[in-house]
């Protein structure tokens, strides 16, 4: 018995106010919190407790992310693997489902995009090109299908097993890159040079093509879970699978379908990190792009829009990282700090809206139920 | 009437609180005297549970003021309630089924033996003796699971006992009790009320409230309309005082011109979640143009029924067919496209997705035919468009088809998944408990289109606990005991007594050797 009566039509304003709102107020105080941070570290350290020190570093970061059209190029250079990363795990939050092997689906993608465009290295750029992205989507997508066809049949989360993924591509790619696939003469394990399917540069030093690919994905990702059917039946069975069910939806077809979507995304993403940047795969390839991933897809709202915004913002505090530690000496790794302490609000958001005032919409992030839930098979009977 | 001058046990003036857009109380006035059973009447959404939070400490009014025993006081919240002696039994049990009785009991109010440990002993000692004092033996010891929901229902009132409660109020207390249960809760409550207890009794059953109240105050739309006594009125007067208009209690429906079995079920059996059979050989059929219900206490099966024949859990053995068609173990998508319309029990676990718009919840078994879907793509123009007019046709109070169907009230949720699964061509329409939660008005039109289904012949199979709801439109009841069928009479002539008595034993009805067996 539900005595609680309607509430108003909200306008569209106040709805997107009350989708952006805890993000926004996340970000606010995540930099408040990265300041004193900052002076906390260099006082302990220096015994100076410098209180201009975060304006400083701020505006180096700013400036580094955005202060010049090489910079900008930078920053979006750096967005695009989040980005895709990040609508490869927020489509899966869409459907209910919480995909940590992001990492592992890019890292595949980025083995194949390596593994292919060696070999392919004088095939000419089309070819070499099409092939190789073909493949690094194929494999990573195939690489998501695996934890959803096991939450679909057997039930086994997709927690558990994304992560042992994870740990399988890194040290499937330590092993063939080492081993079969290791370059003759190189000074360290790597794949040989991707040559001919190195990403044409479209704008600037490094504006690679795949960025391109970033920026249609988001507006495709949009149209499928807003306009068409199969993105309606992903959202129900991300809000209710009980109810996707008895509207005769198929959970376990779409879980296995989303998993290999998402996959596809992030194994995009590797490849352009391969051949747009690197140029070969190395054995031992450092990145936390798919973790970040997360981040980007909470801070965004699970919404592509929110994903692209989200992940242009880490992409530029990765960018301007370099500057804020040359010029103002505070280390880059301070972006970590500020991200992590950005998931940290959205996670505690009630935070953020005592701090703010917020009194819009009713609950949280709403995604992070997903995060949080570590049962309720129901969707894969 | 005023020669003897008490105190009102619990008495509220003028409570007023504001929802944006809303008036969900406007002034209220209530008082409840010391031993009194006193009656809440009104429809969904006429602010009876907003009065009810406010009492409790859920919510705080914008205006009035709450006297107990003749002193103001401020509730700060529901403990602050429970310690001032005010009580809340919530229509939906708030138990532990795994916790025995006085586990249970104890929940929240534990009695320690030392900084440790329970004191178990002295907890079940009260309880005992609370039991008896009532008039019923109670083991402390039992299991939640294992008593029937007459019984739980006692354990969420000697709970409130166990706290010392003086004002118990009670949120539809009988609604899925048989008729012989609700006669010992009423007895239970009116010694209660004899020991100086009062109790607000919440319920929307108009000749349940003749029975058991004092005094009847009926709100609507957030305003006391009248506070009668049960000798002065009756349940049409009633009706009229909650609606506002003239309501129909029980719907004319005319005689069913039945035609060929659509549905037909033959030994149908299924198993529950943890894998015990509890649909146990079921064998009927549904006619075209007729209503066949379905009584008994919930938890005898009908759950598993329903999911067996919709499609959502898969049938051990035995037949299901529609129209000569063998559909069993077919899923929903299968069933829906044989002309199946399903109103789920659980309209929120399975009827609606509460934090999707109206209009999507409104299309959520059609979105993938036309004219909602167009190839890949959903026509969003045309969603609303049929949104719009359903909304108009079934009465869905809701500002706009974009709000969220979480936000709407329970009677309006519940018209939505009707008028979802009442459009268009239904061959079988299967109802498990389409009305629970909702005002006579509300059950009126429900029913009213229930039987407009039916004269245009469809098959209309009615699953639900509530008896009087079998009783009033069906053309045939069967009744269900233990996963069997242990009766099929005809509708108009069944007896309410005897039905009621089959609910709660059997009956003599068809056994099979095993029905004697409790599942383990």
């Amino acid at each position: 018995m539900a005595d609680v009566p309607d509430p108003p039509e909200r306008s569209l304003p106040a709805r997107a106010w009350s989708l952006i709102a805890v993000p926004l107020g996340a970000i606010v105080l995540s930099l408040a919190v990265g300041a004193i941070v900052m002076i906390l570290a260099e006082g302990l350290v220096t015994g100076r407790y410098d209180l201009t020190l975060p304006i400083s570093a701020y505006r180096s970061l700013v400036l580094g992310a955005a202060g010049s059209g090489g910079a900008l190029v930078s920053t979006v250079v750096q967005a695009t693997p989040l980005v895709l990363t990040g609508l490869a795990v927020g489509i899966c939050f869409k459907a209910g489902l919480f995909n940590i092997g992001a990492q592992g689906q890019f890292l595949m993608g980025a083995l194949t995009a390596g593994a292919v465009g060696a070999s392919l290295a004088h095939s000419g750029p089309l070819v070499a090109v099409t092939v190789a992205l073909v493949a690094a989507a194929v494999v990573g997508a195939l690489y998501g299908a695996i934890p959803g066809f096991l939450k679909a049949f057997t039930g086994a989360h997709e927690v558990v097993t994304t992560i042992m993924l994870n740990y399988i591509a890194i040290f499937t790619i330590a092993f063939l890159v080492a081993g079969p696939l290791r370059a003759r003469g190189a000074s360290f394990a790597r794949t040989p040079d991707v040559g001919d399917a190195a990403l044409p540069i479209i704008i600037g030093r490094d504006g690679h093509i795949g960025l391109l690919i970033a920026l249609a994905a988001v507006p495709l990702a949009y149209w499928l879970l807003w306009r068409t059917t199969l993105g309606f039946e992903i959202r129900t069975v991300g809000a209710n699978p009980e109810a996707a069910r008895y509207a005769g939806m198929r959970p376990r077809r779409l879980i296995v379908m989303v998993m290999t979507l998402g996959g596809l995304l992030a194994g995009l993403a590797g490849a352009g990190e391969i051949l747009g940047r690197a140029g070969f795969m190395p054995a031992a390839f450092t990145t936390n792009v798919g973790f970040d991933a997360i981040t980007v897809a909470l801070l965004g709202r699970a919404h592509p829009v929110g994903i692209l915004l989200a992940g242009l913002l880490f992409g530029a505090m990765r960018a301007g990282a370099n500057q804020m530690q040359i010029v103002a000496g505070v280390p880059s790794e301070m972006i970590d700090v500020l991200q992590g302490v950005i998931l940290l609000f959205l996670a505690a958001d009630i935070v953020v809206r005592r701090v703010f005032r917020l009194r819009t919409g009713r609950v949280g992030v709403s995604e992070l139920q997903t995060v949080t839930r570590s049962y309720g098979e129901q969707a894969s009977r | 009437m005023t020669e003897v001058v008490v105190a009102p046990a619990l008495e509220m003036r003028g409570i007023t609180k504001r929802y944006p857009g809303v008036v969900a109380n406007d002034h209220i006035d209530l008082d409840v005297r010391p031993g009194e059973i006193h009656a809440l009447l009104g429809e969904n959404g006429a602010g009876k549970s907003t009065l009810m939070n406010i009492l409790y400490g859920l919510a705080a009014p914008d205006e009035g003021q709450i006297l107990l025993d003749g002193e103001e006081v401020r509730i700060a919240g529901p403990s602050d309630a429970i310690a001032r002696g005010i009580s809340m039994v919530h229509q939906h049990f708030m138990l532990v089924p795994v916790l025995s009785v006085a586990e249970n009991i104890l929940l929240g109010e534990e009695t320690m033996a030392n900084r440790l440990f329970l004191d178990r002993d002295e907890a079940r000692r009260r309880i005992r003796g609370l039991g008896s004092q009532f008039g019923f033996q109670i083991d402390p010891d039992a299991r939640v699971e294992s008593l029937s929901v007459g019984w739980q229902q006692r354990v969420e009132i000697l709970k409130a006992l166990y706290r010392e409660a003086r004002i118990l109020v009670l949120d539809e207390p009988t609604a899925v009790l048989t008729p012989q249960e609700t006669r010992e809760i009423f007895a239970m409550l009116r010694r209660l009320a004899s020991e100086g207890h009062s109790i607000v009794f919440i319920s929307h059953k108009l000749y349940e409230v003749l029975e058991i109240a004092d005094r009847i105050t009926v709100i609507r739309r957030g305003r006391v309309v009248g506070t009668t006594l049960p000798a002065e009125t009756d349940e049409e007067d009633l009706a009229q005082l909650m609606v506002g208009r003239e309501v129909q209690l029980v719907v004319d429906r005319g005689e069913s011109r039945p035609g060929d079995p659509v549905l037909v079920v033959e030994d149908l059996r299924a198993k529950d979640d943890r894998g015990h059979e509890t649909v146990r050989g079921v064998r009927f059929d549904v006619r075209a143009g007729e209503i066949l219900g379905i009584a008994g206490v919930a938890g005898n099966g009908q759950d598993e029924l329903v999911e067996a024949l919709t499609g959502l859990r898969k049938p051990s053995s035995g037949k299901v067919r529609i129209a000569g068609r063998d559909v069993t173990g077919d899923g929903p998508r299968q069933l829906i496209r044989r002309g199946m319309a399903f109103v789920p029990g659980d309209r929120h676990r399975f009827g609606l997705v509460l934090s999707f718009p109206v209009e999507d919840n409104l299309v959520l078994t059609q979105y993938r035919d036309p004219p909602f879907a167009r190839g890949l793509m959903r026509d969003d123009t045309a969603v609303r468009r049929y949104a719009e007019r359903a909304m108009g046709e079934f009465d869905i109070r809701t500002p706009s088809s974009e709000v969220q169907a979480g936000t709407l009230s329970g009677g309006n949720q519940q018209k939505c998944v009707v008028a979802r699964e009442f459009a268009g061509d239904v061959r079988v329409l299967i109802l498990d408990q389409p009305t629970r939660g909702l005002d006579v008005g509300s059950i009126e039109f429900i029913h009213r289109q229930v039987v407009a289904k039916r004269d245009e012949g469809a098959a209309v199979l009615l699953v639900s606990a509530e008896l009087d709801e079998v009783m009033e439109i069906s053309d045939r009841i069967g009744v269900m005991y233990r996963g069997q069928l242990v009766a099929l009479v005809d509708g108009p002539t069944a007896d309410r007594e005897e039905i009621g008595l089959l609910m709660a034993t059997g009956g003599a009805g068809p056994r099979s050797e095993e029905a004697g067996t409790v599942e383990a």
